[in-house]
């Protein structure tokens, strides 16, 4: 679809992910009170408004098409990530362990693959 | 333990990451299962109907987890014992007869499309629950 709006948004998850995991290695709960917490919390931020630009975008263009896609499924991997990443969000921030950045961290790695979902659809190979 | 202690044992520490996994499915399970189910039931109902069975499965695992009392950890134990035979079951009829399964399932060989974390999860899910049911109060520290 718009490629480098979704090479961006999955570099950056990716990286948050990669972020999350150090977190988990190194015992830290996401408390928010250090700079490695609060950083990762500003990049999962501005990647939650990313995903909420690619819905937007993605929706014009699959009503701008004539193309043959299966919408729903498309609209659902739009809306997917822009709805999981905030509930990972809070169930990580909720946990006063080590834990919690490694839910964090399965949220951020949902988004990836369904951005490659989202790529095959509009591929039409789906 | 009382009661509230063990709900918060069974969502804390390692249960809250198993939650988180066991959330994930339970959207994907479900989304690919209605779409399975509105969009082309009658060209592989047997697998559609699994998929929603696991669907079901996965979001009552993800909840009653997540609660956690006395009663609630029954179901999750239900939940993730059927989700074990499921897998276990559906892995092997999709190897031994894959006549009866046109399209994938989450469960279809082993759940190898998915990681293999269809099997893996349940195994968690039931030694978690093994483990928080006797489990001191700092487990999840």
């Amino acid at each position: 679809m718009i490629d480098s709006l979704a090479l961006a948004l999955t570099v950056a998850a990716l990286v948050a992910a990669a972020w999350a995991l150090l977190l988990v290695a190194l015992n830290k709960p996401l408390a928010l009170d250090t700079k490695l917490t609060l950083g990762i919390a500003g990049l999962t931020l501005l990647l939650e408004a990313g995903l909420l630009v690619q819905a937007v975008i993605g929706i014009v263009r699959l009503v701008g098409t004539d193309r043959e896609l299966s919408g729903a499924t498309f609209v659902g991997y739009l809306l997917a990530p822009v709805v999981v990443l905030p509930l990972a969000g809070l169930w990580a921030v909720a946990e006063r362990s080590r834990w919690g950045a490694s839910v964090l961290a399965v949220g951020l790695l949902s988004v990836p693959v369904m951005i490659v979902r989202l790529q095959q659809i509009w591929a039409g190979h789906a | 333990m009382p009661e509230d202690t063990l709900a918060r044992t069974t969502r804390s520490g390692p249960g809250r990451l198993l939650i988180a996994v066991y959330g994930v499915f339970a959207l994907a399970a479900t989304a690919r299962s209605a779409v399975q189910i509105a969009t082309r039931f009658d060209q592989a109902p047997l697998a559609y109907l699994l998929s929603a069975l696991a669907a079901v499965v996965y979001v009552l695992a993800t909840v009653t987890l997540a609660l956690g009392s006395r009663a609630w950890r029954r179901v999750a134990l239900a939940s993730c014992a059927v989700e074990l035979a499921g897998v276990l079951a559906v892995g092997a009829i999709s190897f031994l007869a894959p006549e009866l399964f046109p399209d994938a399932t989450v469960w279809s060989h082993f759940g190898s499309g998915y990681g293999f974390i269809p099997l893996v999860l349940p195994v968690l899910g039931l030694l978690w629950l093994r483990r928080t049911a006797s489990a001191p109060r700092d487990l999840a520290t």
